[in-house]
């Protein structure tokens, strides 16, 4: 569904979204009695402390280049190795996380929330339903990342242009689920009894509505977060993203792949932790949906 | 419905004479659920002489669909089957599953109770005959499509070389189980199992389907067995009637009988659940508490804890006893047992 | 049919404007002139006017919308910038390397995906079924560009079996062109191998339980007919819904393995022509792109109709 990453296409809306009103009480009890989700929660959680405090783990500026020890093998002194230019790969890991986990953060954050709005008012108003549906259709079939490529051309790569390019591409498959889930709640007799008794929208919509979309939207956000990170790493990783002047995951392979023969190090271990996010937060996103949706979830 | 049709034809026991169609001796199923071995049904047995209809009554979760798959050779993956099944003078029970597969719309035809489920929805009902047809009797491509079209004919579809080339969704619901008896009958069985082939349709359209079941049967003489938990359809469409409760056969006899003079308090309950088509005012009184849990049945007879006869004799499981028309699993029939 | 047909062509017409319209607008509306960012810093205005002049930088820009709506039409799309030719001159042979690699990591992802799918779901809940599911979670999490350097460094450097890089025309022998294709179609399709394998076994599971399978096995037909006919035509269709989606992601993904692979397909075209700021490339290869995902999905929709005779009627 989404062209960018459509592991996000997953989530379907959850049809007749049972127990949409109701808050799931218990759902972190549930949580922690999942072992996928303990342990995509662990992991998330050793990626992210490893990021904030990566001032603390590994000191120093990641960027600074040291020729005399390029292309040092890991071990002791070096933990990951370093790179072409003698940088600490393991400084670049722990750094480059902080970058990536940031802009998959921020651009959660803003496609979830535009979508939110959009959804919400696609499922409430017919007219504007029928554009903006044509429009998530044609956002959702093309490739995201080719987008985002050309807005890199136009506006130049930098943090700020990633972030808003990946948010834009990243609305289609979140404004679709958050649309289903309002055009069934609305239907609800409640809901409807509320309208019949002249409540604000406004009022609805934060009273009934936005609950109700909330879990499939936590799982949701959990896909979007692993695309989002997946989708600035490929485009740093091509030299379109964040810029040669930061550091991310994606950045840190850009040069690597010169130099595979001779320090695949350079190659693995950024990667690894890219990857590792990755499936944690798919592997999050999966139990979620368990959880919060077990009809979905038989499947499965 | 023409009630008493059959009356020569179905004398109230098994006809001696002629070999049954098929024998159910003792059969048992358990299901293996989490590690835990659960009996479903126990010690069912019935015999259905060749163009007999035996009807299969009971609530649902009482364990007569799992029967009916147990003798199509297609029980649960983790289900256990033990007894005799003799098909036309063989015990099929121990035969492989490739030779049951074999027996399959061969000699055993089956009829679903939902047949907009039970037929594909993106083969056409030609693709699905001939399949049959080619498979099990050899037939070459056009011979199977003309022979097709005449069991369409047959089981009442017009324009039958049109419906060939339709989908089941096209078709009414009527049509559809008119479909799936053709495909039932299509390689000749001698034996049918009609598993509530009617719940499905339209009050309307209940009558047409059961008056063909009904000439299929004369006419092939098929041995039946219908699974249905409407007493009503019993009487008139079937010769006998096996009674089902909680995975046993409570009362077995003639359907006549068992739905005039019921033997077991349950079958009473029953009948007095269900309006008569009489329409005679009697008060309808359900029968107490509900079915048990499949596999959690009680110790002892399974009916007591719902039975308004229960006695202290009722912890005991009772014995099978034959009685004047039948034969009933009861501690205290409403009519005594031969002894 | 012809009605399905051409309700569906309706509905893929937004899958080539919304792409195209988010492109001109973001080139049109975005800060600075893209004249002068075209020429760079050495042009004189002259220079820059007259090329505000000839891409029509100079009209409203409705007017400016209206004649690039034409020139999609007329497929004039422009001459470009660092080559000095017509875009739609330049495009088919970047395209064709771009469709092959797609079309080659789809078909492998389809066989692998439906094969691991099929194999797992005939094995339930037992080992093989957990360690093809596990592998499919795995499997999805794989960055491409990263998969791709390990199967380079693994299957090229290491084990020599395949060239790093460059790219063999189907023109210079199948087996050279299958070795420079082979480890790229790979990396791109392994992802969507892993989410058609979910698919694919979660379908089946469904199909399994339903009661038209419970018949052909009633009927005496043979297992591999109920799991091969009766049951595959069913369970493929959700699989056949997704291979437009996948071909989508397959082409963005197309971007990194190009450069990887040094292929010279659309991907690193579009990669390039940002580095040299050449729009009127840019936006060739967004439109080629998005009619190629578009022919794709009214050709998966027929499919989809012909898997799903019910779609017709709706």
């Amino acid at each position: 569904m989404t062209a960018l990453d459509n592991s996000a296409s997953e989530a379907l809306p959850s049809g007749d979204g049972s127990n949409p009103v109701t808050a799931n009480k218990n759902v972190w009890e549930r949580l922690i009695g999942n072992p996928t989700a303990v342990f995509s929660i662990t992991v998330l959680l050793l990626i992210t402390l490893s990021a904030v405090l990566a001032p603390i783990i590994a000191p120093g500026n990641p960027m600074r280049v040291n020729p005399v020890h390029r292309f040092t093998p890991p071990g002791a002194e070096y933990l990951f190795g370093t790179d072409n230019l003698g940088r600490d790969m393991f400084k670049m890991v722990m750094w480059g996380g902080r970058t990536s986990l940031m802009v998959g953060l921020i651009v959660t954050g803003i496609s979830m929330s535009i979508a939110i709005v959009l959804g919400s008012i696609s499922g409430f108003y017919r007219q504007v339903d029928v554009v903006l549906m044509r429009f998530v259709d044609g956002l959702m079939s093309f490739p995201g990342i080719v987008l985002a490529v050309a807005a890199a051309a136009i506006l130049g790569p930098s943090v700020s242009t990633v972030i808003v390019s990946l948010s834009v591409v990243l609305i289609a498959p979140s404004l679709r689920i958050v649309r289903g889930q309002v055009l069934v709640v609305r239907e609800l007799q409640m809901i409807e009894a509320a309208r019949s008794v002249g409540v604000p929208t406004l009022r609805l919509f934060t009273k009934y509505i936005l609950p109700a979309v909330m879990s499939p939207i936590l799982v949701q956000a959990s896909f979007i977060f692993s695309a989002a990170v997946l989708g600035e790493a490929g485009l740093s990783f091509i030299g379109v993203g964040i810029g040669p002047n930061e550091l991310s995951w994606g950045n840190a392979l850009t040069e690597a792949r010169n130099y595979i023969a001779k320090a695949p190090w350079i190659v693995f271990f950024p990667g690894l932790a890219l990857m590792f996010t990755i499936l944690a937060l798919n592997l999050l996103g999966d139990s979620l949906r368990d959880i919060l949706d077990p009809r979905l979830a038989r499947r499965r | 419905m023409t009630p008493d049709k059959h009356t020569s034809a179905a004398s109230d026991a098994a006809p001696a004479t002629a070999r049954p169609t098929l024998e159910v001796d003792r059969l048992n199923l358990s299901l293996k659920i989490d590690r835990h071995v659960v009996p479903i049904v126990t010690d069912i047995s019935f015999s259905i002489a060749p163009g007999e209809a035996v009807a299969l009554v009971g609530e649902s979760g009482c364990g007569k669909s799992i029967t009916a798959s147990a003798i199509l050779g297609l029980p649960p993956e983790n289900a256990t089957v033990t007894g005799k099944i003799v098909l036309n003078g063989r015990d099929i029970a121990g035969f492989s599953k490739n030779e049951r597969r074999k027996l399959c719309g061969s000699e055993i035809g089956f009829i679903f109770q939902e047949p907009m489920t039970a037929l594909h929805p993106t083969l056409t009902i030609g693709h699905q005959l001939t399949d049959t047809l080619r498979n099990n009797l050899g037939l070459s491509k056009k011979a199977a499509m003309d022979r097709a079209a005449e069991l369409l004919d047959r089981v009442g579809i017009p324009r039958p070389r049109d419906i060939l080339k339709g989908y089941v969704h096209e078709l009414s619901g009527g049509m559809r189980q008119r479909v799936m008896i053709a495909l039932a009958i299509s390689c000749d069985p001698s034996l049918v199992i009609a598993d509530e082939p009617t719940t499905a349709l339209d009050v309307t359209i209940q009558a047409q389907v059961l008056d063909l079941l009904e000439d299929m049967r004369t006419e092939m003489n098929i041995a039946m067995l219908f699974i249905t938990h409407d007493l009503e359809v019993v009487a008139d469409f079937c010769e006998r009637a096996v009674i089902m409760y909680a995975g046993d056969v409570v009362e077995t006899g003639s359907s006549r009988a068992v739905v005039d003079q019921p033997v077991h308090p349950y079958t009473r309950g029953l009948l007095d659940a269900v309006p008569h088509k009489d329409g005679s005012t009697e008060k309808l009184t359900p029968i107490p508490g509900t079915v048990p849990q499949i596999g959690d049945w009680p110790k002892g007879c399974r009916f007591a804890p719902r039975c308004p006869r229960r006695s202290p004799q009722c912890e005991l499981r009772p014995e099978v006893e034959p009685t004047k028309r039948g034969q009933v699993r009861c501690w205290h029939p409403l009519e005594e047992t031969v002894q | 049919m012809l009605r399905y047909i051409g309700k569906r062509f309706l509905l893929i017409l937004p899958t080539i404007f919304v792409p195209l319209i988010l492109v001109f607008l973001l080139l049109r509306l975005s800060p600075g002139d893209p004249a002068g960012m075209m020429l760079g810093d050495q042009a004189t205005v002259d220079q820059i006017n007259a090329l505000r002049q000839e891409l029509g930088l100079d009209q409203p820009i409705w007017m400016q919308f209206l004649l690039w709506l034409k020139g999609i039409f007329t497929l004039n799309l422009g001459d470009s910038i660092f080559f000095r030719k017509p875009v739609i001159e330049i495009i088919p042979s970047y395209a064709s390397v771009t469709l092959l690699l797609t079309l080659v990591g789809l078909t492998l992802a389809i066989i692998f995906g439906v094969t691991f799918g099929l194999i797992a779901s005939m094995n339930r809940n037992n080992p093989v079924d957990r360690g093809v599911v596990g592998w499919a979670v795995l499997g999805i999490s794989l960055p491409e560009f990263w998969f791709a350097l390990l199967l380079v460094f693994v299957f090229s450097v290491t084990l020599r079996w395949f060239p790093v890089a460059g790219y063999n025309p189907p023109s210079a022998g199948m087996i050279a062109f299958a070795a420079t294709i082979f480890l790229p179609a790979l990396a791109l399709g392994i992802r969507q191998s892993a989410l058609m394998t979910r698919m694919m076994r979660s379908s089946m599971l469904d199909v399994l339980n339903e009661p038209y399978i419970t018949t052909a096995r009633a009927q005496g037909l043979p297992e591999k007919k109920v799991i091969g006919e009766y049951a595959m035509r069913t369970a493929s269709i959700p699989v056949v819904t997704v291979v437009g989606l996948s071909a989508s992601y397959m082409l963005g993904g197309a971007v990194t393995i190009e450069i990887i692979f040094a292929l010279p397909g659309l991907g690193r075209m579009l990669v390039e022509a940002v580095g040299r700021r050449d729009y009127p490339v840019v936006e060739g290869g967004v439109l080629t792109i998005a009619l190629v995902l578009a022919m794709l999905n009214l050709l998966i929709d027929i499919i989809y109709a012909y898997l799903d005779p019910r779609i017709r009627y709706q």
